[in-house]
């Protein structure tokens, strides 16, 4: 067994594609309509056959409170892994991404968190030796 | 003043308001990251919310809203009434 898909609940699909690739850098795998919706998946240019994140609508009603009450509490839905965070904060920065936490030392690991504008605060990691 | 007494006699709430020096502006995730990573203070969330409640009351943080986010700030201004009812070699000239 292994964990080939992750995915996060977006307000709005199409926004949420051009954030994550145009803003986060990722590649469409998947986009696919599906009745109302469509199935997007994008992967890491760093590792296109690796894990895919797949971009699904937030329409069940409990979802909304539950990202809404993570979000006021500074908590990412999820993570992704960087080789540089300060670097990753720099730039995507400059591309007006809003941070809710700036590059933080603890001591194994360098985070930052930002908004991805469709309703989700995520993370995003340097392992560091410490 | 018994709220502020009360507030900093204990040593979780403490190391908020040391981490908050550190960097203002902390949302509840950030600290609650700080105080189990560089204190070992591996409290839940919810005990970390209820010291801020009390950190709050006393004046001794500062929670601002920002649409959907929250954030904490240090204010060390009620800290001057302990200084002024016992004075220092500094604030007693």
């Amino acid at each position: 067994m292994r964990i080939s898909m992750s995915s996060v609940p977006v307000d709005d699909q199409a926004k949420a594609l051009s954030f994550y690739t145009e803003k986060l850098g990722f590649q469409t795998k998947h986009d696919i309509p599906l009745g109302e919706h469509r199935w997007i998946t994008v992967v890491s240019p760093e590792d296109p056959d690796g894990t895919e994140l797949a971009l699904e609508p937030d329409e069940h009603p409990a979802v909304r409170p539950f990202k809404s009450a993570l979000v006021a509490d500074g908590i990412p839905f999820t993570a992704f892994a960087v080789e540089d965070t300060a670097a990753e904060h720099e730039r995507l920065e400059a591309l007006g991404v809003r941070f809710t936490q700036k590059p933080t030392d603890l001591g194994t690991v360098i985070t930052a968190v930002f908004d991805d504008t469709c309703g989700n605060l995520i993370m995003i990691m340097q392992e560091t030796s410490g | 003043m018994d709220d502020l007494y009360k507030a900093i006699a204990d040593p979780t709430r403490r190391a908020i308001l040391d981490e908050l020096v550190e960097r203002d502006e902390q949302s509840l995730f950030e600290l609650c990251g700080r105080l189990i990573m560089k204190h070992g203070i591996s409290s839940s969330r919810q005990a970390i919310s209820q010291h801020l409640e009390i950190l709050e009351s006393a004046g001794l943080i500062i929670v601002r809203r920002e649409g959907r986010y929250k954030f904490h700030s240090f204010n060390g201004e009620p800290l001057k009434a302990i200084a002024k009812r016992w004075p220092t070699n500094e604030t007693r000239r």
